[in-house]
């Protein structure tokens, strides 16, 4: 455990510096900072004198070198816009998304699950086909038009949501601003939780059909039918446990989805979390909070992906940790 | 007991007084990047300073000077000019408005990077008395009333001491503010939320504004402002997307108002790159190509005006009669003229996000240049990365928009067609690298007349020369969408400089 714990740190610092390296190199495809920060009228030369105090004009090399020094002590930059250290904005704005993907996740395995396990214990029920074919136009068509949709109809024409934001928010534990706690912030949270529930959802309902169909035609299932025990025992003691390993493995892997769509989900909905900031920081070249994201969210990735091997391990006990992940 | 009664009172005159105050909840696509007015000239810098702070004066929708904090002024001889500041004012954490306050302020802006500029004109500002102030100019300038509709006065007595402005850093005057204005923040949260209340001493009793209360939301993506404005989550929104207006305007209790604007929107023709555009009959012919009246009714859906210049007709420099004219025919036989009759390939960048459906149009553009022969490269790009191809000039044609500062066309003129000069920054954006040194002269000229016939000659001539010369292709003027619930009378507060005076916004109680 602590070896593969160990390993996993060495890769993760690795991982870390590459993408260090990647997110500062594009900074230059960005555009440029200082073009934001003054009016069209500043003349080419103070643009430029500008340029030189924020140590724009250096080399590639020694901009990044610069950059490595402050990360190693845990300082990611200052971002130009909010004028505050970048970690500390990003921090900021983590609780709104971490609330949004909570509640997205919530919903996958609440009605992922049994629609899966209906689907694979009855394939030929009426309700298992419409589950399938729903499942295959969810996969295909793309998050925002889900998005757009569901304003249109919740918001628009039935007024049962709020079209944007993240509503009233209540200070939990001194900790964090959290909207899970008031009627408003929980009405809020319905629509963008929801359409990033449905982008990601098909995939788990497949999965854990596809998954079960294939435990219910094991051995072991047909001996514990012949033993004559309970079928719901069967279904979800015997057969669901085991269908679960794979699917948590998609999951760990669509934790990184699930990164990519906050994004796009929190840009409709307006939704003041990280995915939001991101897009935000890109449109205003605001280059060291694009780093500083690049980065952080790089962390979350190879911390999920930790987490995942580590959970296999409690699923499944067979699956031994120090012969895995490398 | 009496506990419960008393939390129960509270409730009730807490409640109440929600009912009775004036909220409005507006959604713009932007919000200001600093509390400091003189950190940037942007429009949302200057929303903000008429929210917050007042002018001296400012402009009226028909294009006349309204006193402000300036109640009157007066010209004492060629480069000096005396205003009156009115006396019954306080700013909002109590001091008391004087004279020190315009002249603090004058000197602050001076030393702004972004309005120095602008301000450089003004050498010296002294103290009459406690409301009455001189402004002395370097020169005779005319445009130095249009120029005071940019001076804010801020708190001296608060600001003095810690007042330095960063462009990249927190400053005391990016996150503290003390203005005069109608409007006082009561928090912020950057780049998401922003709340004010209405200053209960404020100085125009006789205003017709009854907000109390001002939520503004920035929010970016056109589809979600507009579906916050349509269930009803904000009450008026900036900007309108065209392919949205239609829609909009069918929507029972929803107004769409607009106003032209004074923003030109033009191709570059760069000189420097392009031997063939040097040839006067091939920028011609490229004016004639292109048809601007078609692109306004497609693509811009009419929320635009067509140009065949650079001022708009609110700007001394317009001539009238001056039309756009569209004839290819013509436009082959100037090709055939200049000895390009099979044509040539050019490269051509546009942003994407910048103006309004910039990309389309420049779509638009590639296709009507291609009837006369000519085959346009076409690259688009955001805004951010636009621009940095923008100052290198990367391509042959180059879209650009430009709204003037002064309200006036000189300012067109000196950043868009004076030979590029690095010291003194006119023609910073002249991509088409046309040089015509008698332009020069006039546009000095103009900046000094201060006759109104002799100074409209001028700035007329300039037009003329830029039209004779197929400089440039001048598109059109696009036009300002505002959207709101009709109680919300925003029709009178609007104006072509997008500064809405909400401080007199009137909502009528449903």
């Amino acid at each position: 455990m602590l070896i593969f714990l160990l390993r996993r740190l060495v890769q993760a610092c690795f991982v870390m510096i590459i993408i260090s390296i990647i997110s500062f190199a594009i900074q230059d495809k960005l555009g440029d900072p200082v073009q934001q920060m003054v009016g069209m009228t500043v003349s080419p030369e103070e643009r430029n004198q500008l340029r030189n105090e924020l140590g724009l004009n250096d080399g590639f090399f020694s901009q990044y070198w610069r950059f490595a020094k402050g990360a190693i002590q845990g300082d990611l930059g200052t971002s130009y816009y909010y004028k505050e250290p970048t970690l500390d904005v990003i921090l900021n704005k983590l609780p709104a998304t971490l609330e949004l993907a909570f509640c997205a996740i919530l919903i996958i395995v609440l009605v992922a699950t049994p629609c899966g396990v209906l689907a694979a214990i009855k394939p030929k029920h009426i309700l298992s086909r419409l589950l399938m074919i729903v499942s295959s136009i969810g996969l295909s068509v793309p998050i925002f038009i889900v998005a757009i949709l569901m304003v249109y109809i919740f918001s628009i024409e039935l007024n049962m949501a709020p079209s944007f934001g993240r509503g009233q928010t209540t200070e939990v534990f001194g900790l964090w601003e959290s909207g899970l706690f008031t009627k408003d912030g929980l009405k809020h949270l319905l629509l963008p939780s929801l359409s990033l529930a449905i982008a990601l959802m098909p995939i788990f309902v497949r999965l854990i059909r596809a998954e079960m169909m294939e435990v219910l035609q094991s051995e072991y299932i047909r001996f514990a039918w012949s033993k004559g025990l309970s079928a719901p025992r069967i279904y979800f003691k015997h057969a669901l446990k085991n269908t679960m390993l794979p699917v948590i493995t998609v999951g760990g892997i669509q934790a990184g989805t699930l990164v990519a769509y906050t994004i796009l989900t929190e840009t409709i909905f307006q939704w003041p979390g990280m995915g939001f900031l991101f897009m935000d920081a890109v449109n205003r070249v605001d280059t060291p909070l694009v780093s500083a994201y690049l980065i952080v969210v790089g962390g979350i990735f190879v911390i999920t992906n930790t987490l995942v091997d580590l959970i296999y391990g409690l699923v499944n006990p067979t699956v031994r940790l120090a012969s895995h992940g490398l | 007991m009496k506990i419960k009664v008393m939390i129960t009172c509270c409730l009730a005159l807490i409640l109440w007084n929600q009912a009775a105050a004036t909220t409005l909840r507006m959604a713009f696509d932007a919000d200001p990047v600093s509390l400091d007015p003189h950190e940037q000239l942007s429009e949302s810098t200057l929303q903000f300073s008429h929210l917050v702070f007042d002018p001296l004066i400012r402009w009226k929708q028909n294009g006349q000077f309204e006193p402000r904090l300036a109640t009157k002024w007066q010209r004492l001889d060629a480069q000096t000019m005396r205003f009156y500041l009115r006396e019954d004012v306080t700013f909002s954490n109590g001091n008391p408005f004087s004279a020190k306050d315009v002249v603090y302020t004058i000197h602050r802006l001076k030393r702004s990077p972004d309005f120095r500029a602008m301000f450089d004109t003004i050498d010296a500002v002294s103290m009459v008395d406690d409301y009455t102030i001189d402004v002395h100019t370097t020169y005779t300038n005319p445009l130095l009333l249009n120029i005071m509709t940019y001076v804010f006065p801020l708190d001296k007595t608060f600001y003095q001491g810690h007042d330095e402005i960063i462009k990249y850093g927190e400053t005391f005057a990016s996150s503290h503010v003390s203005g005069t204005g109608p409007f006082i923040l009561m928090n912020r949260e950057l780049g998401s939320r922003m709340e004010l209340k209405r200053n209960p001493n404020y100085w125009d009793k006789d205003t017709a504004g009854n907000v109390d209360q001002i939520i503004l939301t920035p929010i970016h993506a056109d589809s979600t402002r507009l579906a916050a404005l349509l269930s009803g989550d904000v009450d008026f929104i900036f900007p309108v997307s065209p392919i949205d207006i239609e829609r909009t305007k069918k929507i029972p209790g929803i107004q769409l108002v607009t106003l032209p604007s004074t923003r030109i929107l033009l191709l570059h023709m760069n000189q420097k790159r392009r031997v063939e555009l040097q040839d006067v009959r091939v920028r011609r012919a490229i004016n004639l190509a292109i048809n601007k009246p078609l692109i306004v009714e497609k693509i811009l859906k009419g929320y635009a005006t067509p140009a065949g210049q650079l001022s708009p007709d609110r700007f001394l420099g317009h001539i009238n009669g001056l039309e756009p004219e569209y004839n290819v025919s013509k436009a082959l036989e100037l090709m055939k003229q200049a000895g390009y009759e099979k044509g040539f390939r050019i490269s051509m960048m546009a942003p994407n996000n910048r103006y309004m459906n910039d990309e389309k149009v420049a779509q638009a553009i590639t296709a009507m240049l291609a009837r006369i022969n000519i085959t346009v490269d076409l690259k688009t790009l955001p805004k951010a990365q636009y621009f940095k191809e923008f100052d290198n000039r990367s391509a042959d044609m180059m879209m650009l928009g430009w709204q003037s500062d002064t309200m006036d066309s000189n300012n067109l003129f000196e950043f868009i067609i004076a030979c590029t000069d690095a010291k003194t920054g006119l023609g910073a954006y002249n991509a088409s690298e046309y040089c015509q040194p008698s332009i020069d002269d006039d546009i000095r000229q103009a900046n000094r007349e201060m006759n109104p016939e002799r100074r409209l000659r001028l700035l007329q001539q300039i037009e003329r020369t830029l039209y004779n010369d197929a400089a440039i292709v001048p598109l059109y003027w696009q036009s300002l969408i505002w959207a709101a619930k009709d109680n919300v009378k925003i029709q009178d507060i609007v104006n072509d400089q997008n500064y809405p005076h909400l401080g007199d916004l009137f909502i009528e109680k449903q």
